[in-house]
């Protein structure tokens, strides 16, 4: 139960202070959308070629979208020194650490995958294959935010930490964004998605077994 | 052995630009890499030196 | 029972490095030349690729050194989380350019091969896929190492990053072979040479011998020099005999 309310305090805690700077949220929203509606502009109109690259474009963009928020995800609880009294608190930090993955995933993945049905239709993707990039977005976004927290806890305080967070992170996407696409393709080709998205279950579970616990390990070094 | 004289050996049967572009670069990064480690290795004495004459 | 952690402290490690150095490197030179002299003279042309695939003799040996050296780092990176041995993150960080270096070159050999065999410098064959991935491992980790200022947490950040990146290099390889039959891609496969003669195996495990013992004489190297960097105004450098004479 201890951990449990530590783990909703730090969730609150994020939600509230996002919930103060609304930019924040639209940001990661507003470059979503961006990205997905001049890809058909640079690309050309044709809905046949669209419908093909939808399940990969969207994917990179929710991808890129992500990564925007990520170096944020600590950098101001390092730099007031919260993350410090946070590391000192006697309930385990790796709990507090998943509170603020879940706050980040609550602000930067879920609207995208709330927003993916409309940027579907741009597209001209079939209802039943908006269901599955919804699903598998679902599933995914999740994973971005664990394994992410890992590369914005490792730059924390380095120099250029922005664009290092992209250089480690990106490696550790490829899978996410295979299985996540793949979903939805073999789904248009027919194939069923089921097994994309089982294996992208079961990237979930690992990386929400060991993510925080890394992301702990990252932040204690660069807390020392 | 299946070269019957050094030009034939170069050639590479054709491929040689694939070939020696291969072979090439692999031996020279793999020259200038310890070449390069050295140099790292003066520098660190020279620092010493200095810090120690100071 | 000889006590390992005696050798992980710098001050005795950097005279037996010294030692060592010189071995390593006569075994890739001896290494080497026999398995040149294999590759070039002993294994037969290929019956499909004429001489073009004698490419193989620097390109399968420089993805496995590429690969084993990544889990030596990650080796290196769990005994320094453990044992707080400064020694570890020494070896981890000298180990990373050269591991990048042989995944370069893997890509370098590869896209030379590609070119006369397939017709083009780059195929997203799942081999040269995770290959490019691998090589974006190393530069993570290196850039990571070089952006954090103190040598003791860039080491230990380093160490965190290189477990993260060897339990992902499996997965990432499992995903990209799954995504590479999925689209249907190149299924030319470069190793899978149906006349693959027991000479062209020698030449590859010989040249394979001769970049592992060239990695160790550099990586030795490389430690030697993080040391004096890092260690510069402590009482073992000093005395040191490479530090005294005269240049």
């Amino acid at each position: 139960m201890m951990l449990l309310s530590a783990y909703v305090a730090a969730l609150r805690r994020d939600l509230l202070l996002v919930m103060r700077r609304k930019t924040e949220v639209l940001t990661a929203l507003f470059f979503f959308v961006i990205v997905t509606t001049l890809l058909p502009l640079g690309i050309g109109p044709e809905p046949d070629l669209l419908r093909k690259i939808a399940p990969g474009a969207m994917w990179i963009a929710a991808l890129l979208a992500t990564l925007l928020g990520l170096q944020r995800l600590f950098a101001a609880d390092h730099a007031d020194g919260t993350l410090e009294q946070m590391a000192l608190s006697p309930e385990p930090l790796s709990i507090l650490v998943a509170g603020k993955i879940t706050a980040h995933w609550l602000v930067c993945g879920l609207p995208l995958v709330l927003l993916a049905p409309v940027i579907g239709l741009q597209f001209d993707l079939p209802t039943d294959a908006i269901g599955v990039l919804m699903l598998s977005l679902l599933i995914g976004t999740p994973l971005l935010s664990l394994l992410g927290a890992i590369g914005a806890a490792l730059t924390l305080g380095a120099r250029g930490s922005a664009l290092l967070v992209s250089l480690l992170v990106l490696p550790l996407y490829v899978p996410t964004l295979i299985f996540g696409a793949g979903a939805v393709e073999s789904h248009i080709a027919g194939l069923g998605a089921a097994g994309h998205l089982y294996l992208l279950s079961a990237l979930l579970v690992l990386a929400a077994a060991f993510a925080p616990w890394a992301t702990t390990a990252a932040l204690r070094i660069s807390l020392e | 052995m299946q070269w019957a004289s050094l030009s034939e050996f170069f050639a590479m049967g054709g491929y040689g630009f694939y070939v020696w572009g291969s072979f090439g670069v692999c031996a020279a990064t793999m020259v200038a890499e310890p070449l390069l480690v050295r140099h790292r290795q003066k520098m660190a004495i020279r620092a010493i030196r200095q810090s120690q004459d100071l | 029972m000889i006590n390992w952690f005696k050798f992980s402290a710098p001050s005795t490690f950097y005279p037996l490095a010294g030692k060592l150095i010189p071995i390593f490197w006569t075994l890739a030179a001896l290494f080497a030349a026999v398995g040149l002299y294999i590759g070039f003279f002993v294994a037969p042309t290929d019956a499909q690729q004429g001489e073009g695939y004698r490419i193989i003799f620097i390109h399968v040996p420089a993805s496995w050194m590429s690969m084993f050296i990544y889990c030596v780092m990650a080796f290196w990176a769990l005994m320094g989380l453990t044992f707080q041995t400064r020694l570890s993150g020494m070896m981890s960080s000298a180990l990373a350019p050269t591991g990048a270096l042989f995944a370069f070159l893997s890509l370098w050999t590869g896209a030379l091969w590609g070119k006369p065999m397939w017709g083009t410098w780059w195929v997203w064959d799942a081999r040269l896929t995770s290959e490019l991935i691998l090589f974006f491992l190393y530069l993570g980790y290196m850039a990571l190492h070089a952006a954090i200022d103190d040598p003791r947490r860039a080491d230990r950040a380093g160490a965190v990053l290189s477990l993260v990146g060897v339990v992902n290099v499996p997965i990432i390889y499992f995903s990209v072979t799954w995504w590479n039959t999925l689209h249907q891609g190149a299924s030319v496969s470069l190793t899978k040479s149906p006349s693959m003669a027991s000479t062209m195996l020698w030449g590859m495990l010989l040249m394979a011998l001769a970049f592992w013992a060239y990695t160790i004489a550099v990586a030795l190297m490389r430690a030697r020099s993080i040391m004096l960097e890092r260690e510069g105004n402590t009482e073992w450098v000093k005395h040191l005999p490479d530090v005294k004479e005269a240049v």
